[in-house]
């Protein structure tokens, strides 16, 4: 039977039936890889139509955000896209920093960048990997993981956690980052490539890979616009939109790296959208790399600006000094009032761009902080992207599109 | 020729008069208001417009300011002109005892949960939107929980039984 041909049964006239099946995929399925609920309506393995529900782990972000002052809400960040929370803390701290005024020294600058694109790295290599598991490669996930596991361990040198980071802080870092941290970042720059090298040649030109996600779930660039895509997925559609570009931060444009595009926003230009961008993650690693280098001395301590309203006192500090110890107090208890104003800042996400809103009224927590979550935004397109397809299909769909139900449901 | 802020005020101002009001400018971002009813033409002619071309809805969220009275509810647009690389901030301000407000899910499609999430948490009442019902919170919630109105919990209260949350 051709694939275009309606391939349901005529029932009889005053039959009770239904012409076609209702499926439940989600909340929880093995193959949504989060929890995501969808009720379709299937033709064969034609999906007929789609709904929807998203809001099973709602947490209630925005409005906790609402008493707590700025740095108790980093924590909160790191819970929203899990996969890459060093971008998520940054960004907050980069939204912090831009709206106090505060300059951070270009060696934390560049840390942060090192930090932000090996999330960059881990994020893509989950989400494509996670595209192989689902057209049946699972070797490449299991090969992978490794890797992630060498960039966990970078986090946990330097902040001492492993997903949920709570990375950095207002003005720079908690502490240098040690000896450690930095062998381990050349024994992952010197590794990496060729697994990455490897990863590529077990699907990039792999024919049942391609013959399974080439054409899925395309979406134009026009609808994609439309639909407020950002991130891999509008590039994979032919936008050269970065934030990194568009609005550098942290010294982003300090650095020497191309946007990947794609044509026809497919799964398959997802895929490889992604794995470009990882390649020039790793050289603005590099570039970082090489840059911190070159700070020798007392210039190779500066980890942080100085911001005494918000970045805490050396502890030896606190106790033999009478500011300090005013200042850990007044930080630790959030007593400290804020500027009225509001503020949009934006960053580049590992699946698009994050965006805080911030509404201050001077108190010490902020009036209203809004989440411009990417996911939560260009999921909406995800009907539209797999009406008329394979179920089959709708699977890679939803695991191309990098969708993280944290980000989703705030 | 490059857009800049003052050439969006003063096409804006040309165009709509007193409709548009308040412009002023932070962290380089123009951010201006709106008459509630007016706001679709508003958001349409800066899409059209061929020098401004704003076509890109980044974010759309509420805001409640409980103490002004008769402006209680706010609606924040943020826009992008992705070609020029320049954004723009628009606000809606409605009564919350009639907050009102005509959707922008035709004009931008992304506004659609957008506008689900800020009826969600702010009640905020989307004129002719297609699905206009709850998206994050259960469908049985029958209050609007980002609104001043309703507190955090109190931490310091002390009638919680200790035992249930293995503290006993």
């Amino acid at each position: 039977m051709l694939a275009h041909q309606q391939q349901h049964i005529t029932l009889p006239e005053g039959s009770i039936e239904k012409q076609t099946t209702t499926l439940n995929v989600g909340p929880t399925h093995p193959a949504t890889h989060g929890v995501f609920q969808n009720i379709m309506e299937l033709d064969g393995e034609r999906i007929v139509s789609t709904e929807q529900t998203v809001g099973y782990i709602h947490r209630a972000f925005e409005k906790l955000a609402e008493r707590r002052p700025l740095n108790q809400i980093t924590p909160i960040t790191d819970r929203l896209n899990y996969c890459s929370s060093p971008i998520n803390n940054m960004g907050w701290h980069l939204t912090c920093e831009k709206f106090l005024g505060v300059q951070t020294p270009k060696r934390v600058d560049y840390l942060r960048v090192i930090i932000m694109e090996l999330a960059r790295i881990s994020d893509h290599l989950i989400c494509n990997s996670i595209v192989g598991v689902d057209t049946g490669a699972y070797t490449g996930f299991l090969y992978v993981m490794q890797y992630r596991e060498l960039i966990y361990e970078i986090y946990e040198e330097v902040c001492g956690s492993r997903l949920t980071t709570n990375i950095g802080r207002i003005g720079g870092f908690e502490r240098n980052f040690t000896n450690t941290a930095f062998t381990k970042l050349e024994k992952f720059l010197v590794e990496y490539p060729k697994v990455l090298k490897e990863f590529e040649n077990l699907f990039t030109r792999n024919r049942i890979f391609m013959e399974r996600t080439i054409g899925g779930g395309a979406i134009s660039a026009e609808r994609a616009l439309n639909y407020g895509f950002t991130g891999p997925n509008l590039r994979a559609a032919g936008v050269d939109y970065d934030v990194r570009v568009h609005q550098p931060y942290s010294s982003y444009q300090d650095f020497d790296f191309t946007i990947p595009v794609g044509k026809t926003g497919d799964n398959y230009d997802r895929f490889l959208v992604r794995n470009q961008e990882m390649w020039q993650s790793l050289s603005i690693i590099e570039q970082a790399y090489k840059k911190v280098q070159e700070f020798k001395g007392a210039d190779a301590e500066i980890f942080h600006a100085d911001v005494p309203a918000y970045y805490l006192p050396k502890k030896e500090d606190v106790y033999t000094k009478m500011e300090s110890l005013i200042w850990h107090f007044k930080i630790v208890m959030g007593e400290v009032d804020m500027p009225k104003g509001e503020i949009y800042n934006a960053v580049e996400g590992g699946n698009g761009e994050l965006g805080f809103y911030l509404v201050s009224d001077g108190g010490r927590t902020p009036f209203r902080l809004h989440f411009r979550r990417p996911c939560f935004i260009y999921y909406q397109a995800y009907p539209e992207l797999i009406t008329g397809g394979m179920l089959s299909d709708a699977i890679v769909t939803m695991s191309s599109l990098n969708l993280i139900a944290g980000e989703l449901d705030a | 020729m490059a857009l800049t802020n003052q050439y969006i005020q003063e096409k804006l101002q040309e165009k709509f008069g007193d409709i548009v009001s308040n412009f002023e400018e932070s962290y380089n971002v123009l951010s201006f208001e709106a008459t509630a009813a007016n706001n679709l033409k508003v958001l349409q002619f800066l899409f059209d417009e061929p020098s401004l071309q704003f076509q890109f809805l980044t974010d759309l969220c509420g805001v409640n300011f409980p103490d002004d009275a008769g402006r209680e509810i706010s609606v924040v647009y943020h826009l992008h002109n992705l070609a020029q690389n320049i954004r723009l901030r628009l606000k809606i301000f409605v009564p919350v005892a009639a907050p009102d407000v005509f959707t922008a899910s035709n004009l931008f499609s992304s506004a659609n949960w957008m506008e689900r999430e800020t009826y969600d948490f702010y009640g905020v009442n989307f004129v002719g939107h297609p699905n206009l019902k709850r998206i994050l919170n259960v469908d049985e919630m029958d209050y609007f929980p980002l609104r001043k109105e309703y507190p955090l919990e109190d931490q310091t209260r002390i009638d919680k039984d200790d035992e249930m949350f293995g503290r006993g």
